[in-house]
């Protein structure tokens, strides 16, 4: 009856918010009067093991053979489902990532256990584990409770507080293999290009965020370029050597508003709000976008909040802290100048 | 060859909703869209649909609060609209509701394809296309940026996937499971013709004995709804003077706040 976490791995290493995942099962560890056992698969599995023994895992499991080395959602959903059939524990937590999502839900599903996803709180009653999730974009919050044996929950990056660690501790380690044929898988991964060195937004503790108002860009573009291309190239230049400077000296993400992707001055994969991350970070710093409602769905969990926007009336203002009202073309460097000085310090 | 998409109704992304005195959520009397993410999908069914000559299915589990998003993707070009309605249809279970889902699909017969949105932006679970694939034991490709190849008479296809760490390409068998990022392509506006033609479209209603599905217990309960706290933000807009010295005092004020 130990509470089960699944320790997500990136090419042997631990992802840092499995560390949270820990800190949520002492929760539930603590008023079952259970332990918690992490569970981890794949590539370098046994020294990522002894860490989670660090961050509070009384054993753990194993699986460090060739068919796992690489994640891939079917085997690995097959395994978490038979070490749930063969060791029936209490719950089964992970950071709702993308693979933390993926494969609680098909293990859940497998092994017919109730699913609670994107968890903010947790707490016991009578037995059962209740989590508390925001809907509707935040709006609104919900309190599920799970009423099977197995209850699997997904927690939302930077909800819970890491567990600490403990140098030393050395959790006892089972080993597992991998469950059925090898060849018996349906997909195939046939490349794969990682972006080197970027920051996950929902991982970010500082995230500076980009709006259309990067198109407003004072330099010019090259000769021959003109009309929205011309828009584009400034508000791209702005990102690149106005933005991510501030962004490097704080250690931050970057974010952008839809109105940014959409018109072409950075990557889907960096839009918060309603339609892109949802992000709870220290520090959000909104340049240049006025904090439109579908904008804010995905960044008013965000601790403390920095509005720079030129229009004062800009609705971003009534969420922000703090505000500068200007240009950010004259602020984010004297910003980035400010704050460069102030660490050095 | 025949895909299907599943969708729902939810509100406006821009409406206030809220949890009222009965302790129901509300969104007063804004209308509802078809879910946002979804529309992704739409597009991608009838798109896969039309170039492959074959139908298009879409799916609403659920009251018939749903009709207006099957209304919608009628109304974009989606060939057959269907909605299951059922106990427990409602109450935000996915392994209630995929135990429908699968039903749905296993009668239909000939599906290649369930393409999904990324997420309801209301519950927000991005749990049941999974849930889903297991039941069926369908390959499950998630967060497909790109469909690549399609081979419906050979059942492959190839995928390009974003994932946190970066991009993937994974080929893979069909019958699958996929849900589609937006950027996947540009989903359309219905025209005037579609709309009129959804308009005069009546659904049919499928229930779980059409299905010859028992729905199994709930496996999850929502115990209630609630208003967040509210937000105590007093805004302080700085202005030392000249730049530097604004952002200067910024940067103090964030040392002090203890975030960097
Ligand atoms: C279904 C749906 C889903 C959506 N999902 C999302 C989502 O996920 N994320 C999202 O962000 N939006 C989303 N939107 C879009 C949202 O409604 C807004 O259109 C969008 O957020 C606006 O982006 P913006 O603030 O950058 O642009 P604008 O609203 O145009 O604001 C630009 C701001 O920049 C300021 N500005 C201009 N130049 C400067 C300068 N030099 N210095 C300082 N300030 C300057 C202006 O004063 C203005 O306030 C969605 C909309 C819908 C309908
Ligand atoms: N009741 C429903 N009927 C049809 N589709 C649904 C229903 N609930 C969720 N979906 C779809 O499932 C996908 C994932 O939703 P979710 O898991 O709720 O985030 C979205 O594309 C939704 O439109």
């Amino acid at each position: 009856m130990s509470v089960f976490v699944w320790i997500e791995t990136f090419e042997g290493r631990a992802v840092p918010s499995s560390w949270e995942a820990l800190g949520a099962a002492r929760i539930i560890a603590g008023a079952t009067s259970t332990d918690i056992t992490a569970l981890v698969f794949g590539e370098n599995a046994a020294a990522v093991a002894a860490s989670a023994g660090q961050y509070g895992a009384a054993n753990a499991i194993v699986a460090e053979d060739e068919a796992l080395r690489d994640y891939l959602l079917e085997r690995y959903a097959a395994l978490l489902s038979e070490l749930v059939r063969s060791h029936r524990p209490s719950a089964v937590l992970a950071v709702a990532s993308n693979r933390g999502r993926e494969l609680l839900a098909s293990a859940a599903a497998d092994t017919n256990s109730g699913l609670i996803s994107d968890v903010i709180e947790l707490r016991v009653e009578d037995g059962r584990i209740i989590g508390k999730r925001p809907a509707y974009a935040g709006k609104v919050l919900m309190e599920m409770r799970a009423n099977t044996a197995t209850a699997f929950v997904t927690i939302r990056g930077r909800a819970f507080p890491p567990a600490a660690s403990a140098k030393g501790a050395e959790p006892a380690i089972k080993i597992a293999a991998a469950v059925g044929a090898a060849d018996a898988i349906a997909t195939e991964i046939e490349s794969f290009a990682p972006e080197v060195g970027k920051i996950n937004l929902a991982d970010a503790a500082i995230i500076v965020s980009g709006g259309r108002g990067m198109a407003n860009n004072p330099k010019a573009p090259p000769e021959g370029i003109s009309g929205d291309a011309a828009k584009i190239w400034r508000a791209k230049d702005g990102f690149e050597n106005t933005l991510r400077p501030l962004a490097d000296v704080l250690g931050a993400a970057v974010g952008a508003s839809r109105a940014a992707v959409d018109a072409g001055y950075i990557a889907y994969d960096h839009q918060v709000g309603q339609t892109g991350k949802v992000v709870n970070p220290d520090l959000y710093i909104a340049c240049g976008i006025s904090g439109a409602i579908q904008h804010q769905a995905g960044m008013r969990g965000s601790k403390i909040i920095v509005a720079i926007n030129k229009d004062a009336q800009a609705p971003i203002f009534k969420l922000a802290r703090y505000g500068i009202v200007g240009d950010l073309y004259e602020v984010l460097p004297a910003l980035t100048a400010a704050l460069e000085q102030r660490l050095a310090n | 060859m025949h895909i299907v998409t599943f969708t729902r109704s939810t509100p406006d992304t821009a409406a206030k909703v809220w949890v009222d005195s009965d302790g129901k959520v509300t969104w007063g009397d804004v209308a509802t869209v078809v879910n946002p993410w979804d529309e992704y999908a739409l597009e991608e069914t009838i798109a896969q649909a039309t170039n492959g000559g074959g139908e298009s299915t879409v799916i609403a589990i659920g009251s018939a609060l749903h009709n207006d998003a099957l209304k919608h993707s009628m109304a974009m070009g989606l060939k057959h609209a269907l909605r299951i309605d059922a106990a427990g249809a409602d109450t935000h279970d996915s392994l209630v509701w995929s135990a429908l889902a699968a039903g749905a699909i296993s009668k239909l017969g000939d599906v290649d394809l369930v393409i999904f949105g990324k997420e309801s932006i209301d519950v927000a679970t991005d749990q049941h296309s999974y849930q889903l694939a297991r039941r069926l034991g369908w390959t499950m490709l998630s967060y497909v940026s790109a469909i690549l190849e399609a081979d419906y008479a050979a059942g492959a296809i190839k995928v390009e996937r974003m994932l946190e760490q970066g991009k993937q390409v994974v080929s893979g068998q069909l019958p699958a499971v996929i849900s589609v990022m937006k950027g996947i392509n540009e989903p359309r506006y219905p025209n005037f013709l579609g709309i009129r033609k959804a308009a005069k479209a009546s659904i049919p209603v499928w229930t779980a004995a059409d299905l010859g599905v028992e729905a199994p217990e709930a496996a999850t309960s929502v115990l209630g709804y609630m208003n967040p706290p509210a937000r105590d933000v007093s805004t302080e807009i700085l202005d030392a003077g000249d730049v530097s010295a604004t952002a200067r005092t910024l940067a103090e004020r964030l040392f002090k706040e203890k975030v960097l």
